[in-house]
């Protein structure tokens, strides 16, 4: 991984020199090996505190909808499954592609930092690939653990190393070892009477304390204003105040990014509450691929989602309750 | 401060005897900006709409609720009322207490509770109501008629007569439909082709129509009085201006394995062949899948025998656009397939036939002249039995649950006509029950069975199998309460009738809307039965239901006067609760010129002042000429930058308010 930061912050100060690009979005070093961040860095201020790690899980694409009016040339740093945000981007015109430099990179999961100090390992100073697991080092001393066990939930269920979009790659795709079947989660909540569902959700959704991480870091939530902010839309709140608030919120927010949301997990990686947001998002998703056929968001730039778009193969209504059940 | 006038109607006993509403009228009362409530027997009525008119005078109504019907019904007539008081006819609010609550209630209670809400509900939008103005559009005046069966032919006889173009688009290589292979026509018995053929002729020589046979529509665009249409013509092979219809070619084919669809498969065609002698346009067409020129290029003898120079192995589809005022449905229908009942045998006996076969088969011009033979063996028969409800009125789930319609006259016109023909044949009928309404009708069914002796049974018949020879029914005689067995040379099956299959895709291409059956809905069942609820387009013959001849020749022509109606106007009002955008909000996305059916969304980069932030973003705007309200636009939007003239996001929201309010 060091070697790829190398590489990376190479290539980009070249880029930034030969006038190619203004400015990169990327990722800045914290107080601890763990503590990235999103940052952009330019020309002037150059690029100390550049970091690529095993910790640089953010999706970096949605940070591209704010320059769409500028003029200037970004470069962006997209893992593989960051790609699908872009492509998705691309095609609601959020980014303007032609001013946008997309360097892929090569990737192999990222790392929760939460699930490695579960493990009883705190004080993290590096992490080394070994194959399956991974070699930590830590003030307290070394330690080898299962890669599988502390991958981001994101990564868990890998869309695989392929780049859907880049202007060049840098470092190759390898393999994040597979752990769970993307729709596991949602086939448990589908086992579930209506009863359990909702108290499952009850639940989760009780914990949200309407901080709004989920909705800034979704790459498809680019509404210049949102309908929570628009005094007009009759949904504004700035804090749950009731029990259907907290649902509401949320079910409005599921309903919004169906068929655009590209499954990429960043809504769970931030909730501070541990809410497991992507279910309500993939079980959208495993509805859509069951009655339109498989379907990816973000798969192509310029695709139209099954939601938006009409064919004489689609499902009658009446097909769709005689599988509910109903 | 709004003042709201609210008006219950009685609806006589039809909302009245199931919502008490007097008490409406005194909770509307309580609601803020509500001056004036009453009732009415029938606000539809001249003297209903009198105590509207003068209370907006009156009371100097803003706003008015009318709790009754479906506004499908009378949203015209109360707007209409309210203009001719001087009130904006979009200030009127129609809530539903018939269709949605007094028809399908039993309980009073219950039903007054959902009424006031209903009408709580229209209160609250009609408080967020803005008066609208209506906006004018051309009419193109030239109609397109799908499908050149007896219902397309006749429509589109009866436009062209009132002087206005029509193109007749049909499928099938020649106009006529079904009509044109049925032998003779209930209940006066002439035969078919004699009545058909003169106005399939009609129709061809008509100038103001225009034939476009072998021709699919694919596309559908537009809205009332401004459609356009691409329609395919497929290759025939053959040039039309050229080919005498000699018939020569046909006789040449090295080919003759196709199967005959015109004589329902009961024979052979060469791969070049003339549909039936009277086909109109009365020339070839090769069938690409069957030439052996065109598929292995090998033979060629068409060609060469062709004196006309009329063979053409290289044409092509050609697509053309065409635009129109208003569009006709006539696209008829088929037998169902009987492959999911094996008790009839008709998938392993040649002597089980349908229906439509046997007309084939006593047809003059059919496969054996008019002789009326045993297919199996081409032998005479002694007995045929014929069997009702063949897929109709089901309820096992296989067939249609429908009444067809047209099979209890035209089995006793085949019963009448082989005792007539062949007096030794004897005849038997399996019914569950014989429906002859209709002038004449009855009449004609006593005559099969009171003058020409055919031996009708109540009972439905359980099993058909061949032994020694002949066929064997097993089946129920209701009438005596016994099981009984049949012999029978032949049997007949009146096959269940169903929507073409080509009626689906038409409907969702003119948006028009079909059952589940696949039938195209009508406006209104009673009051418009040849309009489908979609402004411009018309339905014609069976599309729309199970129809005989005089009720499809009836319809089609009550079809082509509302057809004439709407081409005669020079303008249309146009609706104006159409959609707008707000770019302020709009993120540019896409999504709403996706979903919309009407092609009425469009972008632009254009220069936006948010604010004081001046930015040039990519907006959408919509094209009022032709956004027709569906609200489609308005869900698929995520930021809620697109909303509807008269159906606003608030007004929605006010009236969900208004209902769940306690």
């Amino acid at each position: 991984m060091q070697g790829l930061e190398l590489k990376l912050k190479k290539r980009v100060q070249e880029l930034l020199d030969n006038g190619t690009i203004d400015a990169v979005i990327a990722w800045t070093k914290g107080d601890f090996v763990y503590d990235t961040t999103p940052a952009i860095f330019t020309k002037e201020s150059g690029l100390d505190g550049f970091v690529y790690n095993s910790f640089c899980g953010a999706n970096l694409s949605k940070y591209l909808v704010s320059q769409i009016v500028s003029d200037k040339k970004f470069a962006v740093i997209l893992k593989p499954c960051d790609t699908y945000s872009m492509n998705q981007l691309i095609t609601e015109h959020r980014v303007n592609r032609e001013n946008i430099y997309i360097i892929g990179v090569g990737c192999s999961g990222h790392l929760d930092i939460e699930k490695i100090k579960n493990q009883g390992i705190s004080g993290v100073t590096s992490v080394i690939d070994k194959d399956n697991n991974i070699l930590i080092n830590s003030i307290y001393g070394d330690a080898t653990i299962e890669k599988a066990s502390v991958l981001l939930s994101k990564c868990q269920s890998c869309k695989g190393s392929e780049l859907k979009i880049a202007d060049e790659v840098i470092g190759e795709g390898l393999e994040t070892p597979k752990c769970d079947s993307r729709f596991d989660g949602v086939k448990q909540l589908e086992a579930m009477t209506a009863e359990q569902r909702f108290a499952f959700w009850k639940a989760e959704l009780s914990k949200c304390i309407r901080c709004n991480a989920c909705r800034n870091i979704c790459p498809a939530c680019t509404c210049r204003t949102c309908v929570f902010d628009n005094a007009r839309s009759n949904v504004t709140a700035k804090a749950n105040a009731t029990e259907f608030e907290e649902k509401m919120f949320h079910i409005i927010r599921a309903f919004h990014v169906a068929g655009r949301c590209t499954d990429c997990g960043e809504c769970s990686r931030v909730c501070p509450q541990g809410i497991p947001l992507h279910l309500l998002n993939r079980k959208f998703i495993k509805d859509i691929n069951e009655f339109y056929g498989d379907y990816q968001a973000g798969e192509v730039a310029e695709q139209r989602n099954p939601l938006v778009n009409f064919t004489e193969s689609d499902i009658e209504a009446t097909v769709i309750s005689d599988k509910e059940g109903k | 401060m709004l003042k709201i006038g609210v008006f219950v109607c009685w609806c006589g006993s039809n909302i009245a005897a199931t919502v008490d509403v007097k008490q409406v009228v005194e909770a509307v009362k309580l609601q803020q900006g509500v001056v004036f409530a009453t009732d009415y027997q029938y606000m539809c009525s001249e003297a209903g709409q009198l105590i509207m008119r003068n209370a907006i005078e009156e009371h100097k109504l803003d706003g008015v609720v009318i709790c009754s019907c479906s506004p499908r019904m009378h949203e015209a007539t109360f707007r209409k009322n309210a203009e001719r008081a001087g009130l904006n006819p979009f200030m009127v609010e129609i809530a539903n207490i018939r269709e949605h609550c007094s028809w399908i209630h039993k309980n009073v209670e219950e039903a007054t509770i959902k009424a006031i809400a209903l009408a709580n509900a229209a209160i609250a939008k009609v408080k967020l109501n803005a008066p609208l103005i209506s906006g004018e559009s051309q009419v193109t005046k030239r109609a397109l008629v799908i499908g050149g069966g007896i219902a397309g032919i006749q429509t589109a006889l009866d436009i062209a007569e009132a002087g206005f173009q029509v193109d007749i688009v049909e499928k099938s290589p020649t106009i006529g439909g079904n009509m044109a292979k049925l032998d003779k026509t209930f209940p006066t018995l002439d035969c078919a082709a004699c009545i058909l053929t003169p106005k399939m002729v009609e129709a061809a020589a008509n100038p103001n129509i225009e034939l476009l046979t072998y021709s699919e529509v694919e596309k559908v665009s537009g809205f009332v009085g401004n459609f356009k249409a691409t329609i395919r013509k497929k290759a025939r092979f053959v040039n039309t201006d050229l080919c005498t219809g000699c018939g020569d070619c046909m006789s040449k084919c090295p080919s003759k394995k196709g199967k005959n669809d015109f004589n329902c498969g009961l024979n052979n065609r060469p791969a070049i062949y003339i549909p039936f002698a009277q086909a109109i346009p009365n020339v070839a067409v090769i069938d690409p899948v069957q030439c052996i020129k065109i598929t292995k290029d090998k033979c060629g003898l068409c060609q060469t025998v062709c004196s006309a120079k009329a063979i053409d192995y290289k044409q092509q589809d050609k697509v053309i656009e065409r635009e129109y005022g208003a569009i006709v449905a006539a696209t008829g229908y088929k037998p169902i397939k009987l492959d999911k009942f094996d008790e009839y045998s008709y998938s392993q006996s040649k002597d089980v036939i349908t229906s439509l076969e046997l007309e084939r088969l006593m047809n003059a011009a059919g496969p054996t002249g008019g002789k009326l033979v045993k297919p199996s063996d081409g032998s005479h028969p002694h007995s045929i039995t014929f069997i009702q409800c063949v897929g109709s009125r089901d309820i096992s789930g296989r067939g249609k649950c429908y009444c067809s319609k047209i099979c209890c006259m035209y089995t006793a016109k085949h019963a009448m006509l082989i005792r007539d023909k062949y007096p030794d044949i004897n005849v038997n009928v399996f019914y569950i029950d014989v429906r002859t309404p209709g002038k004449n009708y009855d009449e004609f069914y006593r005559r099969a069975v009171e003058e020409y002796n055919v031996n009708y049974i109540k009972g439905q018949v359980g099993k058909v199998y061949e032994s020694d020879g002949h066929l064997v029914l097993q089946a129920s005689d209701l009438l005596n309460n016994e099981q009984i067995l049949v012999n029978s040379d032949m049997v007949v099956l009146a096959t269940a009738i169903e929507p073409d299959e080509s009626a689906k895709k038409v409907a969702s291409m003119l948006t028009a809307s079909i059952d589940t059956n696949n039938f195209l809905t009508e406006a209104h069942a009673k009051l418009r039965p040849v309009e489908s609820p979609t402004a411009g387009i018309f339905l014609s013959g069976v599309c729309q239901g199970p129809k005989d001849i005089p009720e499809t020749v009836s319809q089609a022509s009550a079809c082509a006067a509302k057809v004439i109606g709407l081409l005669n106007k020079n303008k249309l009002v146009t609706n104006p609760c159409v959609a707008h955008s707000d770019e302020l909000l709009c993120n540019g996305c896409s999504n709403c010129a996706n979903v919309c059916p009407y092609g009425a969304i469009s972008y632009e980069t254009k220069l936006i002042n948010d604010h004081g932030i001046r930015e040039n973003r990519r907006v959408a705007s919509v094209n009022p000429a032709l956004c027709q309200g569906c609200g489609a636009c308005t869900v698929a939007c995520p930021s809620g930058a697109m909303d509807l003239f008269g159906f606003s996001n608030s007004q929605i929201m006010a009236e969900v308010e208004a209902i769940c309010k306690k």
